[in-house]
């Protein structure tokens, strides 16, 4: 629990009758992709939303790098080092490929207030911002208008950027789906060395890149997390199976 | 060169092209319209950086253009009549001093109006503002100190060190200079990092917020640089028509200054510049042909709408090229 650089305490939050996160308590410690899992609609985006700032909490709280930072707005958090990707790409879409990066790495810089100086020809931002293009695989398309990318490309951009920010978390929602194959295993390869720079609490469908990545898996099933542990422990559980993976069996 | 670049270059230049040749031609009404159509582009340049860039629909930009408007009339004013204001402050007749207190004036109304405005978004965001628009409307039209609904008539134009500003060339001059420089200055905006963010902001509010931006502030800013600079326009406006009244501060006139932005390319830079001299030229034609020419602008305006999104800036440069 020391080396938890992240940690939620009882998170809750419901929509009207409807439980998406009942008390969630789980923990991010440094160096460690740490998987969340569960079926559609089990409330994890949710969770990230809570994390992140999105959406406040009815009850709980989120303990960031020592701090609670509960009562703090989106910016602020990620201003203090939460870099997330989101499940439906969130890109500026007439921006091109590179304009995306760039701002994530104005944001990181923050002084936005500059009105004068091109933005599209400051070094610091341009090497940032190409460097992440290229850890993802997107340089060739830098001039390409986001909204032209598929759907992969974007997620594979919503990594970039969160790259850009040199946060001390990633939060990431889903960034596997509509990959492909080829393009998941390439993700894998690359989120496996990203840990070391800062963990990576991960949601993620595809159980071949969450079984060989996590380190540990938490398995939310009804806004509850009815497990958490190492792949190997996860697998052999039995609530899991029944309720989780079990249903996977089925379908 | 890029199309628009030639266009940004371009458009400015007949501007001053039509007023030069007026002047040549000895046709002094000529030049009077192409005055108006600078003045009026300055007030577009700068509604199309809240537009254009942050995309926010303001109804509420004539209470800037007013008032810098009613910040040349009342400082003019208190010259003409040798009283100062509240008993302390002379008035002034200079041009850059009646410009500095009509950015300060507008760019802090707006900064009050904005910062109340931007809490809502989408339409309720147009209807805030054309509500305190029209609050400052008939603030001044209730305001006896200075005309109320008559307004008040200055009866000299102002003066600019070293030009004699009744020659209307040279008022017309002046004019342009500041609207090349503001055009030059609101370029440079849109390609700054405050620009990237900005345009960020109007495309998605959950991305700027993840990367640690406040759409907030930037959009604050924004607004602010945007009354200003309308602002300023208003003060010349007042100045060339040495008259300023509510109706300055009119929703209608809110309407015309959006009008001629969306007609010129919103978000393009020489919009407001095409969109200015279009209006002006059609107010010219049509109104000789028809008492109801607002009726054929709505018209046209329509067209531009429904088939070319970009305004007339768009329909001749085509799609705006992000990069750069
Ligand atoms: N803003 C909202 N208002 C009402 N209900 C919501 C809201 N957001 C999410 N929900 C509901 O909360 C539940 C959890 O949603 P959430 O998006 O967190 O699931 P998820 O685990 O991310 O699912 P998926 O795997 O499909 O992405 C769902 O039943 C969803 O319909
Ligand atoms: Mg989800």
């Amino acid at each position: 629990m020391t080396d938890a650089i992240l940690s939620t305490r009882s998170l809750s939050k419901s929509f009207g009758a409807l439980q998406a996160s009942d008390s969630v308590s789980l923990d991010l410690r440094a160096g460690e992709i740490h998987a969340l899992i569960g079926p559609n609609g089990a409330g994890k985006s949710t969770l990230i939303a809570q994390i992140s700032g999105a959406l406040r909490p009815d009850s709980g709280s989120v303990i960031f790098d020592g701090q609670d930072v509960t009562p703090l707005p989106t910016v602020a958090r990620a201003r203090l080092g939460l870099g997330r990707t989101f499940q439906i790409s969130a890109l500026a879409m007439e921006f091109t490929v590179l304009q995306n990066a760039v701002l994530g790495a104005l944001g990181q810089r923050g002084r936005a207030f500059r009105v004068l100086g091109k933005v599209m020809r400051d070094k610091a931002l341009l090497e940032s911002a190409e460097s992440a293009l290229q850890e993802v695989g997107l340089s060739e398309f830098r001039n390409t208008v986001t909204a032209e990318l598929s759907h992969g490309q974007r997620r594979q951009l919503e990594v970039a950027v969160a790259l850009t920010l040199k946060p001390k978390v990633f939060l990431m929602d889903e960034p596997m789906a509509g990959l492909g194959a080829e393009g998941s295993q390439r993700l894998t390869g690359f989120l496996d060395g990203l840990r070391h720079r800062a963990p990576i609490l991960l949601v993620e469908h595809d159980m071949d890149a969450v079984f060989a990545l996590a380190d540990r898996i938490s398995v939310l099933v009804y806004g509850r997390i009815i497990a958490t542990g190492t792949a190997d422990e996860i697998r052999a559980n039995a609530e899991v199976r029944q309720a989780y993976l079990g249903e996977e069996d089925a379908a | 060169m890029r199309r628009e670049t030639i266009l940004n270059v371009g458009i400015p230049g007949l501007l001053l092209a039509i007023g030069l040749l007026a002047y040549a031609l000895d046709e002094t009404y000529i030049i009077t319209l192409a005055t108006r159509a600078a003045i009026l582009a300055l007030a577009g340049v700068g509604l199309n950086i809240a537009l254009g860039l942050g995309g926010l629909v303001s109804l509420g930009h004539a209470a800037f253009f007013g008032i810098g408007g009613y910040a040349m009339g009342i400082l003019a004013f208190h010259a003409q009549t040798y009283m100062p204001l509240w008993g302390v402050i002379g008035g002034t007749t200079s041009m850059p001093i009646i410009w500095l207190v009509a950015v300060i004036a507008s760019g802090l109304a707006a900064l009050v109006i904005g910062a109340l405005s931007l809490r809502t978004s989408g339409v309720y965001f147009i209807m805030i503002t054309l509500a305190f628009g029209q609050m400052l409307f008939y603030f001044a039209i209730s305001w006896p100190a200075y005309g109320g609904e008559d307004g008040v008539s200055i009866y000299m134009r102002n003066n600019f060190p070293g030009l004699n500003t009744l020659v209307p060339l040279n008022f017309f001059l002046i004019c342009f200079a500041v609207l090349a420089v503001v055009l030059i200055f609101a370029g440079r905006l849109g390609k700054s990092p405050f620009g990237l963010a900005l345009q960020a902001t109007r495309q998605n509010v959950a991305r700027v917020e993840a990367v640690g931006l406040a759409p907030y502030k930037l959009r604050l800013m924004a607004f602010v640089l945007s009354g200003a600079i309308t602002g300023l326009a208003g003060a010349l406006f007042a100045d060339l028509n040495r008259f300023v009244s509510p109706s300055m501060l009119s929703w209608q006139m809110s309407g015309e200054i959006m009008v001629l932005v969306i007609l010129g390319g919103i978000a393009r830079l020489s919009g407001p510049v095409a969109g200015a001299m279009v209006f002006i030229a059609l107010e010219y034609v049509l109104e000789d042909l028809s008492h109801y020419w607002h009726i054929y602008l709505g018209a046209i305006l329509l067209l531009v709408v429904l088939f070319a999104r970009g305004g007339l800036v768009g329909l001749i440069a085509g799609r705006e090229v992000a990069h750069d």
